[in-house]
C-alpha cells in the first residue's frame, strides 16, 4: 500500500503520468462503447475524480476520517457562481477563487477539528459540515439563495466582462476565451484539471512530506517523540484536500452554473468516502477508480425501471422472469443507493483495501501459480 | 553545571494523591551511562516521562543542556536532542524499515515542520544512504523494503534503537531495552549498547536485569517509592543495605 | 413565564428521544467498543414497526357505503371494524401502543442478528472501519424502508383519548393558553421510565454491574466472563430495543420517513460526544440539555437576536464542548 522509493520509479512516474494523461483525454473514445462517452457523464467522472483524489490525500495518507468535505465542495460551488455573477463568466477566476475560499474555510474548520483525533475528529467535522449546511438553508439565504439554489442571471453586474465589453447573450454560460464550457469542451477543461490534480497528488505521495503523513497515520505518538509537530502537517493535508473539494465544486458550477445547498449535506461526504474506499484508500489510482465506477454504475442503474428489467430478462421463462425482476427491482432506478450501500458494506467487510487490494491479491495468486509451475 | 547534560531539580509528581515522584534531584554527566533502578512502581517510568515531556511535573524543573525544558512539548524536547526508546517498541509498523529510519533522519534535518511537498524522495539520497548504513550496521539491510510490522519483537526494538541513533542524540533514554528478550538477544543488545557507549553518547537506562545494568552503567541511582534512596558508582550500589531493603533481599544484588 | 415553561416542555420530549438513542449508543460503545452509525436506523425501524402495525390493522375491504343512496358507492372499511364493530375501531385506534408490544421482540431479534451477523466481526477493527461499515448498513436499511414504504412521511396518529392537549396552564394556576399535547407528555414520561429501567437494570442486577465495571475500565470487560460474547449480544439487543421503542413512540409526534434515523443519528452522536463518550449519565443529561437548548433557540425572540441560531445551536455547543472539555460533560479521563 505504501509507496516505495526505489530509484527506478523516476522513469515509471513519468510514464505513469503520460499514460494517465492519454487515458483521461481519450475517455470520450474508449468509454463510448460502454455507453458512457457523453459529456455529462464524462464531466462527472473528472469532477468526482478530483474530489476523491483530494480526499485521499487526507484520509489515505493520514488516516483522519472527515465527514465534512461536502462543505468544501459547496463553498467551491457558491464561490464559483458568485464569481460568475460579480466578475466574469470566464471559468479561470471562478476556479481559482473557489479554491482559495475553500482553502480558507478548510483552514478554519481544520484548525478546530484537528485539535482532536479519531472518532472525535470525525464528529467535529460532521458537526461543522451540518452547521454549514443548515446555515446555507437558513441565515445565509442572501448568499446561497436557500432552497432555490444560486443561479447566474443575465442582469448580474459581471464587472470584468463589462470592462472588456463581453456581453452575455441569453442565459449566461461559463467560458474560457470564447470557448463555452459545456459539452465536450467542458469535459476537457475538467480533464485538464484532473490531470493537474493527479500530478500534484503523485508529487505529494512521492515527497518527504507525503511519507511523513503516512508515518503520522502509522504511529502518531512515535512521530511526536521523533521531533515532529503533527498538527501543521495534518492541517496542511486537510487544507489541500479541502482545496481539491473546492475545485471539484467550482467545476460543477463551471459546467452547469448553479449551486445548491444539498451539495453540502453530509451524505455527500459519505459518497466521496465510499469512492475512496471502494477504489483503495491510500493508493494513487484507487480513489479515481472508485469515483469512476460509482458514477458509471449510478448512471446505468438509475436508468433502469421495471419495464427495462423485463426486457433484460426476457430470455428467461415467464415465471422466472417475474421473480428475477421482482428481486432486482429494488436495486435499480430509485434504489441505486441500496446497491451502493450493499456494495460499500461488502467492500469494507471483505476487502478493506478496495479494488486495488483485490487486484494485488489476484496478481499474487497468479504469480504464485506461475512460480510453482516453473518448479 | 555545564558538564551536566541533564539536571533535574526538586521534581514532584502526584497522581490523585499518590506521590509518584518526591523531590527528585538528579544530574546526568556528559558522556556517562546513568542507570536508574528500583522495584516495580518506584516511579522510574514516570521520571522518564517527565524528562521527555509526556508528563509535566507538579513542581521542580528539568534542565537540559543548561536550558529549562519543563512544560515543553515532546517534539520540542526531541529537537533539542533528547531521544527515547520505549518499553514496548514504538515504530511505524506499516512503513518499510528504510522509511522507518528515514523519518527520524528527516526530523533531524527538517525540524518539527517543513513543507517539502514538491521535493521528490528520489532527491533525498543523503538521507537514504544514512538510513541504509544503519540497516547494514544492524544486519537488517536485506529487509530494507519489508514492513516493519513483520519484524520479530527483538528486531523491532533494535529498529527503534536505530531510529534513535540516526538522530545522533545528545541524550538517549532507554526504557528497559532488554525486557522480554531472550538471553541471546539480551547479550546482542548489551554488545550494541557497549559500542554506542564508546562513541561517548550520554545515556539514561532503566533496567530490571542487573546483569545489563552492571555491564553498562557508570553511575546508578536507586529509586524507591518515588524517591532516590541511593546514588553512586556501581560498586557502591552493590550490596548497599538500603538497596537490599528496597528490593526486599533480592539475591541478584 | 408561560413561554419559558412551554419551551422547556417542548425541549424535554425531543431531548427524551435524543437521550434514548444516545443511551444505546453509549452502552454499545462503552462495552463493545463499537461506534455504531446504524443506531439511528434502529430508531427508524422502530418507527416503521408502528407504521406497519397500523397498516396491518387497517387492511380494508370494499363495502357498500350505505350513507349514499343515490348511486352505488363503496368505501374502504377495515376488516377489524367489519368483524368487531366498535371494538375493532378501538383496536385500530390503539395502533401505536400495540406497536410497542410488537416492537420489543422484533427489535431484539434485529439487534441480535445485527450483532451476530456484522458487528461482532468488527470488535477488533479500528473505529474508522466500524463507522464505515455501520454507515453502509444504515444506508442499506433506510433504502429498504424507502423501497417498501416510499419516500413520504407516513402519519401515524396517537390514540384518540390522548390526541388532545393537556391544560397545563389551568392545572398549575397559570395562563389558560398554556396547553401541551398529551402525547408529548406521555413521550416524556415514557422516555424517563425507559431510562430509569435501563439504569435499574445496570445497577441492580449482577449482569448490569459487570457491564458498568466494564464500561468504567475497558480492560475489565474481560470480567464479563466466559460468556462474554453472549453478553455483548444481549447488550446490543437491549440498545436496539431502546432505540426501537424510542422510534415507535415518536411516530405520533413526527410522521416518520426513511431518513428520520439519519437525522436523529447525527444529532445523537453529537449528544453522546457532548455528554462524554462512554458516560451513560452524561448521554442522558446531554440529551435533555440539548433538546431544551434547541427548543429555546427556536423561540422567535431569540431567533431575531441571533438569526439562524436554532439551526446550529446543537453543533455549536458540541464544537465548544469538544474543544474546551474534550471528554465531554461527564466523561472520565
Amino acid at each position: 500500500m505504501y509507496t516505495s522509493i526505489d530509484p527506478s520509479t523516476t522513469k515509471k512516474d513519468t510514464m505513469l503520468l503520460t499514460a494517465f494523461t492519454l487515458v483521461v483525454l481519450t475517455m470520450p473514445l474508449w468509454l463510448a462503447p460502454l455507453g458512457a462517452g457523453y459529456p455529462d457523464l464524462l464531466q462527472k467522472f473528472a469532477i468526482f475524480g478530483i474530489f476523491a483524489v483530494g480526499y485521499n490525500i487526507l484520509f489515505g495518507l493520514t488516516g483522519y476520517l472527515s465527514f465534512g468535505h461536502a462543505a468544501f465542495l459547496g463553498v467551491g460551488s457558491y464561490t464559483a457562481v458568485w464569481t460568475f455573477k460579480l466578475l466574469s463568466m470566464n471559468a479561470i477566476p471562478a476556479v481559482i477563487l473557489a479554491m482559495i475560499f475553500a482553502g480558507i474555510f478548510a483552514a478554519v474548520i481544520g484548525f478546530f477539528s484537528l485539535r482532536r483525533t479519531g472518532i472525535y475528529f470525525s464528529i467535529l467535522t460532521l458537526a461543522f459540515a451540518q452547521m454549514s449546511y443548515n446555515m446555507a438553508y437558513s441565515v445565509l439565504t442572501p448568499i446561497t439563495n436557500g432552497e432555490t439554489g444560486l443561479r447566474v442571471l443575465q442582469e448580474d453586474p459581471r464587472v470584468l466582462d463589462k470592462l472588456f465589453g463581453v456581453e452575455a447573450q441569453g442565459s449566461p454560460v461559463s467560458s474560457i476565451f470564447g470557448i463555452q464550457m459545456s459539452g465536450y469542451s467542458g469535459f476537457y477543461f475538467c480533464a485538464v484539471m484532473l490531470i493537474i490534480g493527479f500530478y500534484i497528488s503523485l508529487k505529494i505521495f512521492r515527497s518527504p512530506f507525503g511519507m511523513k503523513l503516512q508515518a503520522i497515520k502509522s504511529n502518531q505518538t512515535r512521530m511526536e517523540y521523533t521531533g515532529y509537530n503533527p498538527k501543521p502537517y495534518l492541517l496542511t493535508a486537510f487544507v489541500i484536500s479541502g482545496m481539491y473539494a473546492g475545485l471539484a465544486g467550482s467545476l460543477m458550477a463551471v459546467t452547469d452554473p448553479l449551486a445548491g445547498a444539498e451539495r453540502m449535506q453530509w451524505t455527500a461526504s459519505g459518497e466521496v468516502i465510499l469512492m475512496t474506499i471502494l477504489g483503495g484508500v491510500g493508493t494513487l489510482f484507487g480513489p479515481l477508480l472508485g469515483a469512476g465506477i460509482i458514477k458509471y454504475f449510478e448512471n446505468i442503474f438509475s436508468a433502469f425501471n421495471e419495464a427495462s428489467l423485463h426486457e433484460v430478462f426476457a430470455f428467461l421463462p415467464d415465471w422466472l422472469e417475474n421473480i428475477v425482476v421482482t428481486l432486482t427491482h429494488p436495486f435499480v432506478g430509485e434504489g441505486w443507493h441500496l446497491t451502493l450501500g450493499v456494495l460499500f458494506m461488502l467492500v469494507i467487510i471483505f476487502l478493506p483495501g478496495g479494488i486495488m487490494e483485490g487486484g494485488r491479491r489476484i496478481q499474487a495468486k497468479f504469480s504464485k501459480k506461475a512460480a510453482t509451475a516453473k518448479e | 553545571m555545564a558538564d551536566n547534560v541533564l539536571h533535574i531539580e526538586g521534581v514532584n509528581k502526584t497522581f490523585g494523591g499518590l506521590q509518584a515522584l518526591g523531590d527528585i534531584n538528579l544530574n546526568i554527566e556528559e558522556g556517562k551511562t546513568h542507570a536508574i533502578i528500583g522495584p516495580n512502581g518506584a516511579g522510574k517510568s514516570t521520571l522518564l516521562n517527565v524528562c521527555i515531556g509526556r508528563l509535566f511535573p507538579d513542581s521542580g524543573t528539568v534542565n537540559f543542556d543548561g536550558k529549562n525544558i519543563t512544560g515543553k512539548q515532546p517534539h520540542e524536547i526531541n529537537q533539542m536532542g533528547m531521544v527515547r526508546v520505549f518499553q514496548t517498541p514504538e515504530i511505524f509498523p506499516e512503513l518499510s524499515l528504510l522509511q522507518n529510519l528515514m523519518i527520524p533522519a528527516f526530523a533531524k534535518r527538517d525540524g518539527a515542520f517543513k513543507l517539502n511537498i514538491f521535493k521528490s524522495l528520489r532527491n533525498e539520497k543523503a538521507i537514504e544512504e544514512e538510513a541504509t548504513k544503519i540497516l547494514w550496521d544492524f544486519g537488517m539491510a536485506d529487509q530494507r523494503n519489508n514492513h516493519a510490522g513483520s519484524l520479530s519483537r527483538g528486531d523491532k526494538r533494535r529498529l527503534e534503537l536505530g531510529m534513535c541513533l540516526i538522530q545522533h542524540p545528545r541524550l538517549l533514554l532507554l526504557d528497559e531495552p532488554t525486557a522480554g528478550m531472550a538471553r541471546h538477544d539480551t547479550n546482542r543488545t548489551i554488545e550494541l549498547l557497549k559500542e554506542i557507549k564508546e562513541t561517548g553518547m550520554t545515556k539514561i537506562i532503566i533496567e530490571h536485569d542487573m546483569h545489563v545494568v552492571f555491564s553498562l552503567a557508570d553511575h546508578i541511582s536507586v529509586l524507591a517509592q518515588g524517591r532516590i534512596i541511593v546514588d553512586g558508582l556501581p560498586e557502591e550500589i552493590k550490596g548497599h543495605p538500603k538497596v537490599r531493603e528496597a528490593y526486599l533481599g533480592n539475591a541478584e544484588i | 413565564m408561560d413561554t419559558i415553561l412551554l419551551q422547556l416542555l417542548n425541549g424535554l420530549d425531543k431531548g427524551g428521544a435524543y437521550a434514548l438513542i444516545a443511551l444505546g449508543l453509549t452502552l454499545v460503545f462503552g462495552t463493545l467498543g463499537v461506534v455504531n452509525f446504524a443506531h439511528g436506523a434502529l430508531f427508524m425501524l422502530g418507527a416503521f414497526i408502528a407504521v406497519s402495525v397500523q397498516k396491518l390493522l387497517t387492511i380494508s375491504a370494499k363495502v357498500r357505503d350505505e350513507s349514499i343512496t343515490f348511486f352505488e358507492a363503496y368505501k374502504e372499511t377495515p376488516y377489524l371494524e367489519l368483524w368487531w364493530g366498535d371494538t375493532g375501531t378501538m383496536i385500530i385506534d390503539m395502533a401505536v401502543p400495540i406497536s410497542i408490544i410488537v416492537a420489543i421482540p422484533i427489535m431484539l431479534l434485529i439487534g441480535l442478528i445485527m450483532e451476530r451477523g456484522l458487528i461482532r466481526h468488527f470488535y477488533k477493527r479500528d473505529h474508522a472501519d466500524q463507522i464505515l461499515v455501520t454507515f453502509g448498513l444504515a444506508i442499506v436499511l433506510q433504502e429498504i424502508v424507502k423501497a417498501l414504504y416510499g419516500a413520504n412521511p407516513i402519519p401515524t396518529p396517537a390514540p384518540d383519548i390522548v390526541s388532545g392537549s393537556a391544560q397545563i396552564g389551568t392545572f398549575l394556576g397559570l395562563s389558560e393558553n398554556l396547553v401541551y399535547p398529551w402525547w408529548r407528555l406521555i413521550y416524556l414520561g415514557f422516555s424517563l421510565s425507559i431510562i430509569a429501567a435501563v439504569f435499574a437494570f445496570l445497577h441492580m442486577t449482577t449482569f448490569g454491574m459487570v457491564v458498568r465495571a466494564g464500561m468504567h475500565n475497558r480492560e475489565m470487560v474481560g470480567l464479563l466472563g466466559i460468556n462474554i460474547e453472549k453478553r455483548f449480544t444481549i447488550i446490543f439487543g437491549l440498545a436496539a430495543v431502546v432505540a426501537g421503542l424510542a422510534g415507535v413512540m415518536y411516530t405520533p409526534i413526527l410522521p416518520p420517513d426513511y431518513h428520520i434515523g439519519m437525522d436523529f443519528l447525527v444529532l445523537s452522536f453529537v449528544v453522546v460526544v457532548v455528554g462524554g463518550m462512554g458516560s451513560l449519565g452524561g448521554a442522558v443529561a446531554a440529551g435533555f440539555l440539548l433538546g431544551i437548548l434547541q427548543s429555546f433557540a427556536s423561540m422567535n425572540e431569540i431567533k431575531s437576536l441571533i438569526p439562524g441560531i436554532d439551526q446550529i445551536i446543537i453543533y455549536l455547543v458540541a464544537v465548544v464542548i469538544l474543544l474546551v472539555r474534550p471528554r465531554g460533560l461527564m466523561g472520565k479521563d
